[in-house]
């Protein structure tokens, strides 16, 4: 139960970061910090102790295997993350251009 | 027919990639794949409703269908309310490419934008196939992704702003819905829809289960910008280009926002009234703070974006509302017409709100800008964007000859059939509130006196966006034919039944 609250105080710790800070970039970490941490807790959800790989051998019976679904889906989401990820920081560069600043303070052209 | 169903996704992702390669080498290809793509998917998408009728079409990806009645591959279903919602897709994305042929012109970089819509298409088609949770997620986010390119399509200070502030926004929706995704796994080692349901319905423990439904109503409530979500909407939706506008807040937000919820809702998860309770109050709060807010816009296209906020907020009302009666059990008439009402809605909203921001989108084209002070007496000048403008306004507000009418007759009537008397009375206020705000658009845009502007000079838009807007237009009066009961019995009840029976879907799924 311990690796599953540590998973939520890292998601924790992005969500504080992308609520507090006011870079860009680091926004952007947080947002990968709560990323990883999903994907963290996803991985344990298939473990199993004692469990191999999940690779069916014909001849020994009664093996014990960790659950291969949950890393495909990892593997997945680490994929769909980094497309995230790069959006984010192609749109942050071009921001960069434009206001010459990464600080979230100077841009507020949309309120209201 | 179930042969077709891998082609909704496989089509608009073979042309994406296509327009991408070969846009740069053969000059103007673009132009005609793009169109000819969601033509052929409209064609599909009605022909798979006039032959699905009251059945659903299961496909298994691969080939790999169950094994001892536990599904093991990746399943795309075809129902009534999945076919209903691939036909406004494809309808409302081919008249805004068809519209965008003019339109885009004022950009670089045509070819892109081509192949961005053709993706967000499959992502939306993937989404409503989907029958597999995690799968849905990935189609989600192939969608979204394109979204957050096109809103930031024009690269100015504000287009970038509202891009940048839309995808935080978004990724932690996605974080959100992923959580969830992983919580059911984790309790229930399926993520088929269907076979969920069949695992909850041996038994579970409400408490995880209501936690993993609030994740989800955050997730998609961001996605679909339900009022205490909605910060990102207003400025993504008016910095896209406008024929993208039309789409995000004529199809996707109801494709991968109440679609998604409304699917897991009735046909994932057990009924809960906490649950339904949430869904009404939050559908009633942006109903009336969404339409308070559009009231004092002054820029045409965020006042539209609020009014989205405020009329999706019926949709949700209605069926959180549907829930609630079929909870209560001794009214099930109401409940149809509640959850009917809010298909209705669904459909109209995404048709005039589209042909109103393909008409916010003329008036930019022609006087760049989107501010209604400096507008007026646009009546003489452009009178295709003045009549069709003056349709979608008074279909939106409810006046009755217009589709719009008869989607809020139908929720009022319900809610007060369920006896919800104060709801009935909000959705009549709002109804009244949005005919203010729209009154608003159409004197200062159209009739008031000019600006100083010199009128003489501004012509009727080309034909390719005049001849969207006047399609539109006259879809706006003839979908108010849906509320004849045997037209409905035909287009509406299909998806009705998926949505009353809530076992009917993995039954059929399932194939048990």
């Amino acid at each position: 139960m311990t690796v599953y609250i540590l998973c939520f105080v890292l998601f924790l710790v992005g969500l504080y970061g992308l609520i507090t800070r006011r870079n860009l970039i680091k926004i952007a970490i947080s947002l990968s910090i709560m990323e990883f941490s999903i994907f963290l807790m996803l991985v344990l959800i298939g473990y199993i102790d004692n469990g191999l790989m999940p690779i069916v051998d014909p001849g020994l019976s009664a093996q014990v295997y960790v659950d291969p679904l949950p890393q495909a889906m990892v593997l997945t989401a680490i994929v769909i993350g980094l497309a995230t990820t790069a959006m984010l920081m192609a749109i942050a560069i071009r921001l960069y251009r434009k206001y010459k600043t990464f600080d979230i303070r100077e841009m507020k052209n949309l309120r209201g | 027919m179930d042969a077709l169903i891998p082609l909704f996704v496989a089509i608009p992702l073979i042309s994406a990639f296509l327009i991408v390669i070969l846009g740069k080498l053969v000059k103007g290809f673009h132009r005609f794949l793009a169109p000819l793509t969601l033509l052929v998917l409209l064609i599909l998408a009605v022909y798979e409703f006039t032959g699905l009728g009251k059945i659903s079409i299961t496909y298994a990806m691969g080939g790999w269908t169950s094994e001892g009645g536990v599904p093991v591959g990746i399943y795309l279903v075809l129902d009534g309310f999945s076919v209903l919602m691939l036909c406004i897709i494809n309808l409302i994305g081919l008249i805004a490419l068809f519209y965008s042929l003019s339109y885009i012109t004022k950009y670089t970089a045509e070819s892109n934008y081509f192949a961005l819509f053709c993706l967000i298409i499959a992502g939306m088609n993937g989404v409503v196939l989907s029958g597999d949770l995690f799968n849905l997620f990935v189609f989600l986010e192939v969608s979204v992704i394109s979204s957050y390119a096109l809103v930031a399509f024009g690269v100015g200070k504000t287009e970038l702003e509202a891009s940048f502030k839309y995808q935080v926004l978004g990724g932690l929706a996605s974080m959100l819905i992923l959580l969830a995704i992983g919580l059911i796994y984790w309790k229930t080692k399926t993520l088929n829809i269907a076979d969920v349901r069949n695992v909850l319905d041996a038994g579970y423990s409400k408490p995880f289960y209501l936690f993993v439904q609030v994740l989800l109503i955050a997730g998609f409530g961001l996605k679909a910008a339900i009022i205490p979500f909605h910060a990102w909407l207003p400025d993504a939706h008016s910095s896209a280009p406008s024929p993208i506008s039309a789409m995000l807040s004529g199809v996707l937000i109801k494709a991968v926002g109440i679609y998604v919820l409304i699917r897991l809702f009735f046909n994932m998860f057990v009924f809960s009234y906490e649950i339904a309770l949430v869904l009404t109050s939050l559908g009633a709060i942006s109903m009336v703070v969404g339409s308070l807010l559009a009231i004092k816009q002054w820029d045409l296209k965020r006042l539209l974006a609020y009014s989205s906020i405020s009329q999706v907020g019926y949709v949700v009302m209605a069926f959180g509302m549907g829930i609630l009666l079929l909870l209560r059990g001794n009214n099930e008439a109401a409940a149809v017409l509640a959850i009917g009402g809010a298909i209705y809605h669904m459909i109209n909203h995404a048709v005039f709100k589209g042909l109103l921001f393909l008409n916010a989108g003329a008036i930019e084209h022609r006087l760049n800008t989107r501010n209604l002070k400096e507008m007026g007496g646009l009546s003489k000048a452009m009178p295709v964007t003045s009549t069709t403008s003056f349709m979608a306004s008074m279909s939106i507000s409810g006046i009755p000859p217009f589709n719009g009418f008869f989607s809020k007759l139908i929720i009022v009537i319900a809610a007060i059939n369920g006896r919800f008397y104060l709801l009935a009375t909000l959705a009549v206020v709002v109804s009244i509130i949005t005919l203010a705000y729209f009154l608003k658009f159409q004197r200062f845009a159209f009739f008031n006196k000019s600006t100083g502007k010199a009128l003489d000079k501004i012509k009727e838009v080309p034909f390719a966006m005049s001849f969207s807007m006047i399609f539109l237009a006259v879809l706006c009066l003839a979908l108010s034919l849906l509320a004849l009961p045997s037209v409905r019995d035909s287009i509406l009840s299909p998806a009705i039944d998926v949505l009353m029976q809530s076992d009917l879907y993995f039954t059929s799924t399932l194939g048990l």
